[in-house]
């Protein structure tokens, strides 16, 4: 009776629900990397990949093959233990993100509503950022287990980066949450709709948040902790196979779990633009959750290719500078962006005019 | 296991790391030694000798016209500027007198080579500050140069082109035709370097006040080229000592005082330019004649030395040939500019951070072969 008293088919549907997200961040991970390739082959006037496959359309799953097939090595002088921990705490990291992130409305299957969320919690920011917080170690325990120089080095440059990036990455969300009221990620999209997206009211909050972001996902022109002119490709110099393949994987999932988490706080999420979402509920009914998960996509994928553009468009920074542009130039930037919110709400709830 | 021993070497908290040979910076087989106190360089300490292949000596076993083809592989990248270094060497000591047209083509071809070592050097540059796509762009333009050496010398980066007495070939019928579209198209291509990669602001934090060089260090350092010319030092052998019809041509010396990346940088953007000047004076001016002078077909020096400078792409290139009057030199010096420049290295890096090291390994240019020779 014990078994009855359980509600299976929320745990079938969230079963379900938990895989598709991650096979589908993993696969869309893979044809990042191609994405990567082919952005990069056009912006360099180059074709790309284009042997395997239409396109080269099949060279991610030749590349994840070809890792698999590498030999392991793990250096004899290395901390076995964390030398194999890293990069599984970087791959693990960067897909418990998305548990909290809401991929659309909500579905109607055998007169059960099914939210496109694995776990609507109260606290959803709150997650994100203690999960992204977690993922300064699968940089550091791996560099630090390699017993390498230059692993050693971009294993520190890798921490400072990390955590001075978050602390402005979190001020800027501070103003955000001033104007929400919520740390909700679906309240967040809901009171986004019909195009009231919060990048219009906090533009230079998103600006901050992009450029963390970029720092975050260790991406040029902050790709410091793996500068591989400076530090021969840091952290994970001494990986390989598919040790390297996860870190490398990590990477790119993170960048797709960045853009989406740009997309839900500043762009309206899964809101349609133009479209009244509500009423395109009324008349195509379960097709209307699918378009807005198409829209997410949209966004998000535009995303990465802002992303990819910035990589292959600028150089890298030197390491203080890159410090400098942290702690005197964003940190400050997220402060008085805050500030700012603060004033304007408090007119604003209080009607005082002046 | 890992040991405290393994990582920190001695008690003043100093790290010691080997950038190279095999490293992404060097561009080759440079073995730099660095001493770190956390990002900042105490000392660097290059080590030579990786690719010493002994050129000189086996100069001394090949003939007059034979050992020009051997420096080609010095400095690969300005190849053809070697070669003329020691073609002038060999007319200067038997006297050989060299026919206006063949001296019109060896000036653009060295001009040529210019810009296409320049170019490669852009490229790797902007590499070793993270940007890839330049180097791309820089091989792109690169690519036609190479295509017009392969047309008329027959190879691409050695073109073993020089003789003495003139060049091997008289130039392509297309040769003019070609030279002219590459400039066409090269100075709407500087430009977008510009745009790319000189006005970039994080380019210009990277270099600007980096691996600063002053102007008596420069000099007593020996160095010559872009390097020198950065801080101040007029050294441009195209200028101060003409050779070949390099008088007759008008082109300016580039010339900076800040000493630091940025300069050195800033000039061969310049001469770059000043290489397409060149060019176009020149291309439509080719005299009819002779693209070689008639020859001996065993050249043999008079006893004696005899001394040639020229500017290559990366500095002054000296060639010291000591002869007995015998077909094949009795030694042979190369006085190659790569390896005075490295020697400033230390001094230009020491205080500045990792990333710095790699901004000023950049701009010196440094090609490994032609240090090791």
């Amino acid at each position: 009776m014990v078994l009855l008293s359980f509600d299976w088919f929320l745990i079938i549907e969230k079963a379900i629900l938990i895989s598709i997200v991650i096979v589908a961040s993993l696969v869309i991970a893979m044809y990042e990397t191609w994405g990567e390739r082919k952005v990069a082959a056009f912006i360099q006037d180059r074709i790309g990949p284009d042997r395997a496959g239409f396109g080269g359309i099949l060279q991610p799953l030749a590349d994840g093959m070809k890792l698999f097939m590498k030999e392991e090595i793990i250096p004899n002088s290395s901390n076995k233990f964390l030398f194999v921990m890293g990069p599984g705490l970087a791959m693990l990291t960067a897909m418990m993100t998305s548990a909290v992130i809401p991929w659309g409305g909500h579905l109607e299957i055998m007169g059960r509503t099914v939210p496109l969320q694995i776990a609507d919690i109260n606290i959803g920011i709150l997650y994100v950022f203690g999960v992204v917080s977690l993922g300064v170690y699968g940089v550091m325990i791996g560099g630090w287990a390699s017993n390498n120089k230059f692993s050693l080095m971009a294993a520190l440059r890798g921490a400072s980066q990390m955590i001075s990036y978050e602390l402005a990455m979190g001020l800027s969300l501070i103003a955000l949450l001033m104007l929400t009221g919520t740390l909700s990620l679906r309240t967040i999209v809901e009171q986004q709709s019909t195009g009231h997206w919060n990048i219009w009211y906090q533009p230079l909050g998103f600006i901050i948040f992009f450029v963390c972001a970029l720092a975050e996902c260790n991406r040029t022109p902050f790709d410091l902790p793996e500068a591989e002119s400076e530090l021969n490709f840091g952290y994970h110099q001494e990986y390989s196979s598919m040790k390297l393949g996860f870190y490398l994987f990590a990477e790119y999932v993170n960048m797709f779990i960045s853009c989406v988490i740009m997309a839900t706080l500043f762009f309206g999420g899964y809101d349609i633009p133009f479209v009244n979402d509500a009423h395109l509920y009324d008349q195509i009914g379960n097709w209307a959750a699918l378009a807005q998960v198409v829209c997410l996509m949209a966004k998000v994928i535009f995303g990465i290719f802002v992303f990819m553009w910035i990589r292959w468009t600028v150089p890298r920074f030197r390491y203080d500078q890159l410090m400098n542009l942290g702690w005197k130039g964003l940190i400050p930037l997220a402060l008085a962006n805050m500030v700012i919110t603060a004033v304007v709400a408090l007119l604003k709830y209080n009607n005082w005019h002046f | 296991m890992y040991t405290e021993t393994q990582i920190i070497n001695n008690s003043n908290d100093e790290l010691v790391i080997n950038v190279g040979p095999q490293h992404p910076a060097t561009h080759g087989v440079l073995h730099l030694v660095i001493t770190l106190q956390g990002e900042t360089i105490k000392k660097v300490e290059p080590h030579l000798g990786y690719i010493h292949r002994s050129i000189e000596k086996m100069c001394e076993s090949l003939t007059y016209r034979q050992f020009i083809c051997a420096s080609s592989r010095m400095d690969y990248l300005s190849a053809h500027i070697n070669n003329h270094a020691c073609a002038l060497t060999v007319e200067k000591g038997a006297q050989i007198e060299v026919p206006q047209r063949a001296q019109y083509i060896r000036v653009i071809m060295d001009e040529l080579t210019r810009i296409a070592s320049h170019e490669l050097w852009w490229g790797a540059m902007a590499m070793d500050l993270g940007a890839f796509t330049p180097f791309f762009y820089a091989f792109r333009e690169r690519e036609v140069i190479t295509e017009i050496m392969e047309e008329t010398c027959g190879a691409r980066l050695t073109m073993n082109y020089m003789v003495p007495g003139g060049v091997m070939t008289d130039i392509h019928p297309d040769f003019q035709k070609r030279v002219k579209e590459f400039i066409q198209l090269f100075k709407s291509k500087i430009d977008e370097y510009d745009d790319l990669v000189t006005n970039n602001i994080i380019f210009q934090n990277r270099t600007k006040g980096v691996g600063h060089l002053s102007k008596e260090d420069a000099i007593s350092y020996g160095c010559t080229g872009a390097v020198a010319r950065a801080s101040g030092v007029s050294c441009d052998i195209r200028k101060l000592y003409p050779y070949d019809i390099y008088d007759k041509v008008t082109f300016n010396e580039i010339l900076e005082t800040a000493g630091d990346s940025f300069a050195r940088y800033m000039i061969r953007m310049g001469e770059m330019r000043e290489s397409i000047k060149i060019i176009e004076q020149l291309i439509d001016n080719i005299p009819e004649g002779d693209y070689q002078a008639k020859t001996k077909a065993v050249l043999k020096l008079p006893k004696g030395d005899f001394y040639t400078r020229v500017e290559t792409a990366r500095g002054e290139l000296g060639v010291y040939i000591v002869s007995e009057g015998a077909a094949t030199p009795y030694r042979i010096k190369f006085r190659s500019p790569g390896f005075s420049n490295l020697s400033a290295l230390d001094q230009m890096a020491r205080g500045g951070k990792i990333g710095d090291l790699m901004a000023t390994m950049g701009t010196l240019d440094l090609v490994i072969p032609d240090i090791d020779r």
